[in-house]
């Protein structure tokens, strides 16, 4: 297999001017001078895009992954480097983006799909398509100024997809329209996969990423920080995003510099041996190894549990004295005993990190290294198991006589009128 | 750090049943996969040089986008509307008028059926200076695409070209109109200058439209800067005043070799083409005295002159392009 886009070197420049004089008298009152302070949105950015992968690119705002995605796109032009792509290339960097309000959307579809690199012969045949992928027949010569933004998206989804290009670059719009249209555009996604077509991604939404991708790309200030399967990617990304120790490859799990190193973590729960999972109120421990390079008198230790969306489902109390900790030299382990789990359904990610007590300095944090799962075999739903005792306590009222007994709804309808 | 080593799996098989696209199979890599349309998997090079041979080529490739721009432009100002060109004319019609009205009626000129004199001038200058005019603005106008498409931007400069070129078009036909109503011959003789000149002065045109849009983006006076120019440049060309009274008061003042500076221009060398072909004389008469209004060349002359041009606009216009390039590299960001 071959490589369909080539990035090598790249880096790219932005100029930050404190003021900026855009107009020519502006910039002769002040002498043709513009000072300003270089910033380097890419740095040496090199990766190989192979041909018919779908390749992501996980990365903060601002982290240079649009700039990257505009380069190989030749919307922007790097300072230095040079990327290679091979086969025909769109970019949908912003849906509807060539679209003129004024005309009409038979119109549109002929100016987006030319902006697209697509001959006026080539729309004709597809034009068909395009009307009926967008789920516009109706007003397609309306002009787009009075469309919704719901058409508006989908026009320029329909186009853009239906260039049917060697590579697709998308920047964040896989999210449009209602829930049919999307499974649409995902379709149509699928479909460009299976026929050999190269994606590139850039998102920062770790689900998208997870789902299509077969390699991603984590970018952190210009940087690419490592080019990984999907899963090992966005862990890293994840990393990157709580800014927790530096990211470089050859530091991260590594004691040098680092007073703290934490080791191997486990999960252990009240039904192992028999189950993977374990049920709600089951007891848990956390297991994790860690070495020491010296003696520290005031660590802490922290723990933070997430659900499957991501979202911190609890976080350790820093005042808790048990997380306190005096940790000699050479280290040891930390366990986190939870006598009961009081959770119901779901795959709970562990993170376990040790800090000091005295300042903000974290030693260690190893995020999401470890998991746990919780089946729940009752038919209590939602997210936390809450036991309430219930009860009923009567109410006496001065009614005598017969006592109509109410079994089925409709009975009690009887008993009402 | 290179990641070629990873190859994802090979899960990919040919599907070429999905589509309605006539895209040949090829081969590559030892697997049959679908290639959708015309692509030829030619390898675009992405860098920070200028690519001046690139760049032709891709303006010829879209040649298609280049109309489709300009009939974009025409749409969204005249609203496709027969009435809408019509308005268009508006414009032209009362300078025409104007220049008419102070030049003939009030200044009381000698020149004969002078309305097809500043007619055959005002069309060429029109041209340039609306299409100069509006380039200038193009690129800032059209922000949106240029920030989010990848398409060559000069042909935004050039649609502007385009427009006027429309323009232009409708005004000969209102010149030939205006020719047969007052009964001129034009010089027959002289009608292959014509391709020549509107060649040279399209190429001229493209490569000022092209500069302009570029430099607009960085200093956005130019806007205003342009239109002062322009105006000056306007009373440098004969158009209102035919080119022999320039000579005629250079010959004067003993500066006979000024003429030379004078015939610079570029618009000046096209209009007079346009002029001595289709006003059709290069003198006349009034009271026995012979008024010089164009320089007495003959057809090769006159085709020399504007071939010339033709030849330096085309520089020009290369030149236009690598600064375009130069600076089309962080429109991106400007904008």
């Amino acid at each position: 297999m071959s490589v369909a886009i080539e990035v090598k070197d790249i880096s790219k420049q932005f100029r930050l001017y404190n003021e900026r004089y855009t107009s020519l008298k502006e910039r002769v009152i002040h002498g043709g001078k513009m000072p300003f302070t270089p910033f380097w949105a890419l740095q040496d950015v090199n990766v190989d895009i192979m041909e018919g992968e779908t390749f992501g690119i996980l990365g903060r705002n601002g982290c240079g992954k649009s700039t990257l995605l505009k380069c190989i796109a030749g919307i922007l032009k790097p300072t230095s480097g040079e990327i290679r792509v091979r086969g025909s290339l769109a970019a949908m960097l912003e849906l509807g983006a060539g679209f003129q309000p004024d005309l009409s959307g038979r119109d549109n579809i002929f100016l987006n799909g030319s902006l697209l690199g697509l001959p006026h012969s080539e729309i004709e045949k597809r034009f068909d398509d395009i009307v009926a992928f967008a789920e516009l027949e109706q007003f397609i010569d309306n002009q787009v100024k009075y469309y919704s933004s719901g058409m508006y998206v989908r026009l320029g989804f329909a186009v853009a997809v239906n260039v049917e290009p060697d590579v697709l670059l998308v920047d964040e719009v896989l999210a449009v329209g209602d829930a049919a249209f999307q499974r649409k555009c995902l379709d149509h996604v699928r479909k460009f996969q299976q026929e050999g077509r190269t994606i590139v991604v850039v998102s920062h939404g770790t689900d998208t990423i997870r789902q299509n991708c077969e390699r991603v790309m984590v970018m952190n200030h210009g940087r690419v920080i490592t080019v990984d399967e999907p899963g090992e990617g966005i862990r890293v990304y994840l990393a990157d995003l709580l800014g927790v120790g530096t990211l470089d490859n050859s530091e991260t799990g590594g004691i040098e510099g680092n007073v703290f190193a934490i080791g191997t973590v486990q999960a252990e729960h009240g039904g192992m041996g028999t189950r993977h999972h374990l049920y709600p109120g089951e007891s848990l421990s956390i297991i994790a190894e860690l070495d020491s390079l010296a003696a520290v008198p005031n660590a802490m230790a922290t723990i933070a549990i997430h659900d499957d969306n991501n979202e911190l489902v609890f976080a350790s109390d820093p005042d808790d004295p048990g997380c306190q900790m005096e940790v000699p030299l050479g280290g040891g382990q930390i366990r986190f005993d939870f006598a009961e789990v009081p959770l119901l359904d779901g795959t709970y990610s562990v993170s376990v990190g040790i800090r000091s007590l005295t300042d903000t300095a974290i030693f260690d944090w190893k995020d999401q290294v470890t998991q746990f799962e919780v089946a729940n075999p009752g038919r209590a739903t939602g997210k936390v198991r809450l036991l309430p005792a219930v009860s009923f306590r009567h109410r006496p009222t001065g009614l005598t006589g017969e006592v109509p007994v109410v079994t089925r709804l409709d009975s009690a309808e009887e008993v009402a009128s | 750090m290179s990641v070629g080593a990873v190859e994802p799996a090979p899960s990919k098989s040919a599907s070429t049943g999905t589509s309605g696209d006539e895209g040949t199979p090829s081969t590559i890599g030892g697997s049959t996969r679908f290639v959708p349309g015309q692509s030829n998997r030619q390898v675009t090079v992405v860098n920070g040089k200028v690519q001046l041979g690139q760049r032709l080529k891709d303006l010829w490739t879209n040649r298609d986008l280049l109309i489709l721009l300009t009939k974009t432009q025409l749409k969204v100002k005249y609203k496709g509307s027969v009435l809408g060109y019509v308005w268009s004319m508006l414009n032209p019609a009362l300078v025409l008028l104007i220049y008419y009205t102070v030049f003939k009626v009030i200044a009381r000129n000698t020149i004969p059926s002078f309305a097809i004199f500043l007619f055959c001038g005002l069309l060429v200058w029109n041209l340039f200076n609306n299409s100069a005019n509006s380039a200038t603005s193009v690129v800032v106008a059209n922000s949106g695409i240029v920030k989010k498409v990848a398409f060559p931007r000069e042909l935004l400069a050039l649609s502007t070209v385009g427009v006027a070129f429309i323009l232009f078009v409708i005004q000969v036909v209102v010149l030939v109109v205006f020719l047969v109503a007052f009964g001129i011959v034009p010089s027959f003789a002289y009608f292959y200058t014509l391709p020549v000149a509107l060649a040279a002065l399209l190429v001229f045109t493209g490569a000022v439209a092209i500069f302009l849009s570029a430099v607009n983006v960085y200093l956005r006076d130019t806007q205003h800067l342009t239109e002062v120019l322009l105006m000056a440049w306007f009373w440098s060309v004969p158009i209102v005043y035919p080119y022999g009274q320039i000579a005629k008061v250079l010959t004067d003042h003993h500066l006979a070799a000024l003429k030379f500076v004078y015939l610079m221009n570029p618009i000046t060398t096209i209009a007079m083409t346009f002029q001595r072909t289709l006003y059709g004389r290069s003198q006349y008469t009034v009271n026995g005295a012979v008024s010089h209004m164009l320089p007495s060349w003959g057809p090769l002359t006159y085709t020399a002159a504007v071939g010339a041009v033709l030849g330096g606009s085309i520089i020009l216009f290369l030149l236009s392009l690598m600064v375009f390039g130069r600076l089309e590299g962080n429109f991106a960001e400007e904008l």
